[in-house]
């Protein structure tokens, strides 16, 4: 609904007034007169008529005057009962590049998720009056610089979606690290992507891939301590979940995707198998690693090589890696020289990777490995 | 709207290009110069022609060089009429400082 009204109005704040005045009118007629026959319509319809009153109230504020001849004309051409779904116009505006990445984030999370600025503002631990004032510049921007309100044409199609899955990742992974509420906004946005773009195989490979990761978010912490996957219990895993993952992960490969997420999500389905096929991780992380040019990536693949065929092959791979400021580069060194019994060189690796790990469950981990090594 | 796309060139080679590919860039210019909607622009004089004016007083300072001594001076500026900031972004791209190592600023016009 809010979505339409932006799109009809172009004006984020005016819709969201608009929008509350009329939830407030039905909360005091609905129970009174009974809920009308198509009740999304019913409050599109009453929030766009306040806005459009207001807009001629309003008359004296310049700013508004050009936004008057609009609605004014496009009135009487709106059907009553049916509405165009504006969602996706919405967050190709909320996610443009020429805003910020914290501001599409937020945006993204209050005009599409509906969360409270004050919600938002808790989530990304910053102050309320902040997120506010981050809100109020991106609206301001959006209206000023005149940042569309639409879905890019084809040929810039392929960079805004990209900006706009990558918005949506990087909430859920928020979440991921812990603010599960994140997680499951993240879901619903992703949920709401592929439908509105059921061509785009990036979209649907987005989506499963945060099904087939959250589906594990239970095991993944036991008494506040990080439970690696090896050692996660199972049967705590949500199976549903990890089929749909993998239903919504067939649709993207039928669609001949080939980016970024088909590959993690692919990986992420892999790793939900049991017992894991480490060779086809590990062709995949060497995919990924072609499509992205990460070393991240890379580290990853020698962690899977080294599961298929062996530490020393883990550590070739590795030792070409520039990441000496990556504490899971020297854990991931560490543990292939502690099963290659160099114990020595695996201590030295365990020890840097502590001076650079901030999380005190790592550090945890980190100091008895050391200890065990130092009895060994 | 109307958006001033502020060039500031950064381009090194400049002086290592020959003259058939100087000229190649000078048409670039030109071609977005007759890009429908683009409704004024000129190419300024380098950074150390310009004087810098305060008034104080009632009196008038001048001072030799630009008003920010950045190393990326302002070179030149197209004003353009789009619907949207997307076309404008498009504009700019099409400008050859943006990818030889300098930049164009986007910037709406005030419109009253």
């Amino acid at each position: 609904m809010l979505a339409t009204l932006i799109g009809f109005l172009g004006d984020f704040d005016l819709a969201e007034e608009a929008a509350q005045e009329a939830f407030a009118i039905a909360a005091e007629r609905w129970p009174r007169d009974g809920v009308p026959s198509n009740p999304g319509a019913w409050l599109t319809t009453t929030a766009r008529n306040r806005a459009v009153d207001r807009l001629r109230r309003d008359r004296t504020l310049a700013v508004k005057t050009k936004l008057l001849e609009v609605p004014v004309a496009v009135e009487d051409h709106v059907d009553e009962t049916t509405f165009p779904d504006e969602r996706l116009e919405l967050i190709f505006t909320c996610c443009h590049p020429a805003l910020g990445l914290d501001a599409q984030v937020a945006l993204t999370l209050r005009t599409l998720g509906g969360l409270t600025t004050d919600e938002i503002a808790r989530a990304f631990l910053v102050p309320e009056p902040t997120m506010a004032q981050r809100l109020v510049r991106a609206k301001r921007k959006i209206a000023t610089a005149g940042i569309p309100f639409r879905i890019p044409a084809d040929h810039l199609l392929p960079d805004r979606l990209a900006a706009v899955l990558a918005v949506v990742y990087l909430i859920f992974n928020e979440g991921y690290g812990g603010r599960g509420e994140l997680a499951e906004e993240a879901i619903r946005l992703g949920r709401a992507l592929a439908e509105l773009m059921p061509d785009e195989p990036e979209a649907q490979a987005l989506l499963a891939l945060m099904l087939l990761h959250d589906a594990r978010r239970e095991a993944r912490l036991r008494d506040g301590e990080l439970v690696l996957l090896e050692d996660q219990d199972r049967t705590v895993w949500d199976a549903a979940q990890i089929e749909e993952g993998r239903a919504v992960l067939g649709r993207a490969l039928a669609l001949q995707g080939r980016g970024p997420y088909l590959v993690q999500a692919a990986i992420a389905s892999l790793h939900a198998d049991e017992p894991r096929d480490w060779r086809q991780i590990a062709v995949l992380y060497g995919e990924l690693a072609r499509l992205t040019r990460s070393p991240v990536v890379e580290l990853n693949r020698a962690v899977a090589v080294a599961e298929a065929e062996g530490p020393a092959a883990g550590l070739a791979i590795v030792d070409r890696l520039a990441l000496d400021n990556y504490r899971y580069f020297h854990s991931a060194r560490a543990a292939f020289l502690r099963r290659l019994d160099r114990g020595d060189e695996a201590r030295a690796a365990y020890e840097r990777a502590l001076a650079l790990a901030t999380a005190e469950h790592e550090r945890r981990f980190l100091r008895r490995r050391i200890a065990e090594l130092a009895a060994g | 709207m109307k958006y001033a796309l502020l060039i500031y060139p950064n381009d090194t080679e400049w002086d290592s290009l020959s003259e058939d590919e100087q000229k190649a860039i000078y048409g670039e210019y030109f071609a977005v110069s007759e890009t429908p909607g683009v409704v004024g622009g000129q190419e300024l004089q380098p950074a150390d022609t310009a004087t810098t004016v305060r008034v104080s007083n009632g009196s008038t300072l001048t001072t030799d060089g630009p008003f920010a001594e950045t190393k990326e001076a302002l070179g030149g500026f197209f004003l353009f009429e789009a619907n949207d900031l997307d076309a404008a972004i498009e504009i700019a791209a099409r400008i050859p400082a943006a990818r030889r190592g300098g930049a164009v600023e986007v910037r709406p016009v005030v419109e009253r």
